[in-house]
């Protein structure tokens, strides 16, 4: 049964890539530019990519699943440029998914080991939720192994480790205060260099960038002191966000719905944790559901879920620790006033124009009131009289 | 202009040095201070412009409500030229030099506000001009008006120092003059509006409308009329001479007319562009245009009947209440009406007024003196003969 499958496998590994993909051509090569740019990669490196992708040498792909939502395996199947169900089933062998697979119990096990055994030292492992350590690990378990177990088994032979999510990355959401299945992250658990792709869940083609990667160089990206590959977290949210100007000119919405809010202003006074985030949403939004779709750009402050400390560890609406730049205390007013007004001198001299030019207009009046000849007892005084005009 | 011509004028004659000449110098001495103060330091050294208001006082007053005061000569050579009046003659020397004078001191006032004052030449030149721009239709026009005014004028001139022979050349080619004194001011008054046009939803709409070239245009026509009667009383009363009433009363009867002809305008294209309604608001614009309506219906009051009309102070209040009215329809339009958006402000500062009020005063003194030194004022008392 296992061998069928492998064959009808092998046989539409066989087809062009992009007829395995469901794209055409055009749409192929654009999305092996569009990867090769989100890795940040040079001029010229989408060739690479598109090679590797070509390459019928198809990785073999193991998923674990420990404490987590599955926010993270759903958020990579409503991706749509292709369609990340095609990407993950032809660019990638995926040999064992426990969300995925038809399979269950025994059979699934077989699938399991027998990836392990012919892929040795050649399978990627992702690992998707976070891994209960208290009392030995027995909250999170998967036919009878514990994860903890099941996680260093596997890696044991793993050419990478993969940690999708924040839960895998640190503990995320299972190991907020008080904890009590003592989640922690892959890394803590196994002594590999294991890659974190923090985010809640992370955009999916941060994930695929890094896999994509690991298949054109043979290696994993290069990672800050998180192990967040850095093409997606080396800046803070609030350095692209599209908000930033309302934070510089001092623009803040205040409670949600307020005029500020309406209008777009800063989210940074509702608790937004842009400043001491690091992730690309701003640039590649979240998720993949369409323009202007991240949170920020809706309308609610970012959680800070791709940094530690942060997302799941500060309420959502304390104020953030801005990093690269402490605002001050107070801000100026949205309503300066701009340009010079009244002054006393120039109404002095105004007051006193206007006043000549009424009394010296109703003197003209007057003199000529008392006939044509004028009594002219105004002489030229009368003279002033345009002055006011 | 007619055969008549030297007869009528004569120099008023008098000193030179009275109170009013001096203080007259006192002002333009300390304007002229300010002026140096802002040509080596810039306009924001001195004035209270900024980037919301580009134009103050000096636009406004030196030369939008300037040029507008001098419209005089052009109101009366029209009167005199195109409908034949040759009664009203002996007013048009004094026009012409009000004109003169104003329009002078427009040019020069447009100076004191540009920035790189030092290119103010390049709009004349075919490289630089943008023969597009309203601005530059207003620029040409005036700076030709200005020319052609001292060609006008010059027969006074050259009568004064006995040049008959020249003067003799010069009256032959008068009518071209005449008809381009008559052409350029009807189109560069007529363009100060357009430039606010240009505005758009910055004029208040009290004020923004596609008429505003025919308003700017007859209500220049307006203040010119109403100069001759204002500047007539004052000659009058300050040279204690009589006063030209057989002149003067159909004068206002005919600038009643216009005025008529101006509000219905006026009225109707705040009501066809359902713009009214903003005159009843409780602001600073709405005060303003009714301040304004208020100067130029005071003559319908004032000079409404030829009982009235015969009264002297009647013809200068007249007078005086329709230049007040252009003149703040002019501010109006320009300043209490422009909106460059929320929080700008904008009050004129003291070294502006100072400017201002020497350039006035400047004008003044330079009427003084040239009436009394050159044939300009009508020649008193046999004049009544008509």
């Amino acid at each position: 049964m296992h061998q069928e499958l492998k064959e009808l496998a092998a046989a539409w590994a066989a087809r062009p890539v992009e007829e395995r993909l469901g794209m055409t051509r055009r749409e192929f090569m654009t999305f092996c530019a569009t990867l090769a740019t989100t890795l940040g990669l040079p001029t010229g490196a989408h060739a690479a990519v598109e090679k590797a992708m070509e390459a019928k040498r198809r990785p073999s792909v193991i998923w674990l699943h420990f404490q987590e939502c599955t926010g993270c395996t759903e958020s990579m199947l409503r991706a749509e440029h292709p369609t990340l169900e095609k990407l993950i089933l032809d660019v990638i062998s995926l040999d064992y998914h426990e969300t995925l697979f038809a399979a269950a119990g025994h059979q699934i096990e077989a699938a399991l080991k027998s990836a392990m055994t012919e892929n040795k030292g050649q399978y990627v492992l992702v690992v998707e939720g976070a891994i209960p350590t208290r009392d030995n690990g027995i909250y999170c378990k998967v036919a009878g192994q514990t994860a903890i177990e099941m996680t260093r088994k596997v890696a044991a032979d793993a050419a990478a480790v993969i940690a999708i999510g924040s839960c895998a990355s640190w503990g995320g959401m299972p190991a907020t205060d008080p904890n009590p299945t003592g989640a922690v992250g892959v890394h803590k658990i196994i002594d590999k260099p294991v890659v974190n792709i923090p985010g809640c869940p992370p955009n999916p083609y941060n994930f695929l960038a890094t896999v994509v990667h690991f298949l054109t160089f043979g290696s994993l990206p290069p990672v800050d002191h998180l192990n967040r590959p850095l093409f997606a977290y080396s800046r803070l949210i609030h350095e692209h966000c599209e908000r930033r100007a309302h934070f510089d000119a001092g623009r803040f919405a205040m409670e949600f719905g307020d005029e500020g809010h309406r209008k777009g202003y800063c989210l940074y006074k509702l608790g937004c944790k842009g400043p001491e985030t690091y992730a690309n949403c701003p640039t590649i939004l979240f998720g993949d559901a369409g323009s202007g779709t991240w949170p920020v750009g809706c309308g609610h402050p970012c959680i800070g879920c791709t940094e530690e400390g942060v997302g799941f560890t500060k309420p959502i609406h304390t104020l953030a620790r801005v990093k690269n730049l402490e605002p001050p205390t107070t801000y100026p007013g949205t309503k300066e006033p701009q340009g010079k007004g009244f002054t006393v001198g120039a109404g002095a001299v105004l007051a006193a124009v206007a006043g000549a030019a009424a009394g010296a207009g109703a003197m003209v009046a007057r003199n000529l009131g008392k006939g044509t000849d004028g009594g002219a007892s105004g002489g030229e005084g009368g003279k002033s009289g345009p002055a006011g005009n | 202009m007619s055969a008549r011509g030297h007869a009528e004028h004569a120099p008023v004659g008098g000193g030179l040095f009275t109170p009013v000449t001096f203080f007259c110098v006192v002002l333009m001495i300390l304007a002229a201070a300010v002026l140096a103060v802002r040509f080596v330091h810039g306009l924001g050294a001195v004035t209270h412009l900024s980037d919301g208001y580009p134009w103050g006082i000096w636009v406004v007053a030196d030369v939008v409500i300037g040029s507008a005061l001098a419209c005089g000569g052009f109101a009366v050579a029209a009167l005199v030229y195109i409908f034949n009046k040759g009664e009203y003659h002996p007013l048009i020397r004094p026009a012409l030099l009000a004109s003169l004078l104003g329009y002078t001191l427009a040019g020069v006032g447009v100076l004191f506000d540009l920035g790189r004052y030092w290119n103010f030449y390049h709009i004349f030149l075919p490289g630089y001009a943008s023969p597009n721009s309203v601005m530059f239709e207003v620029a040409v026009c005036i700076s030709l008006y200005i020319v052609v005014l001292w060609i006008e004028f010059s027969p006074a001139v050259l009568e004064k120092f006995g040049l008959a022979d020249a003067k003799k050349k010069l009256m032959g080619m008068m009518y071209l003059f005449i008809g381009l004194g008559m052409v350029l001011p009807m189109m560069h008054q007529s363009s100060l509006g357009s430039l606010l046009i240009v505005f758009g939803h910055q004029i208040h709409p009290l004020w923004q409308t596609m008429l505003l070239p025919l308003i700017y245009l007859m209500t220049a026509v307006l203040i010119g009329y109403a100069i001759v009667l204002f500047e007539s009383c004052v000659a009058a009363a300050g040279y204690r001479r009589s006063i030209e009433v057989h002149l003067l009363n159909p004068l206002a009867k005919v600038m009643l007319g216009v005025l008529a002809a101006y509000l219905v305008i006026r009225f109707g294209d705040l009501v066809v562009r359902g713009a009214l309604g903003s005159a009843f608001a409780a602001n600073l614009q709405a005060f303003f245009f009714w301040l304004e309506t208020l100067c130029f219906a005071a003559p319908f009051y004032l000079l409404g009947s030829e009982a009235k009309r015969r009264k002297p102070a009647n013809l200068f209040l007249g007078g005086l209440y329709l230049l007040l009215g252009g003149i703040l329809l002019r501010l109006n339009s320009f300043l209490i009406g422009y909106m460059p958006g929320e929080n700008w402000s904008y009050f004129p500062s003291t070294g502006e007024l100072v400017v201002t009020l020497g350039v006035f005063a400047l004008k003044i003194l330079a009427y003084i003196v040239i009436t009394r030194r050159f044939p300009v004022l009508p020649r008193e008392a046999r004049a009544t003969a008509h």
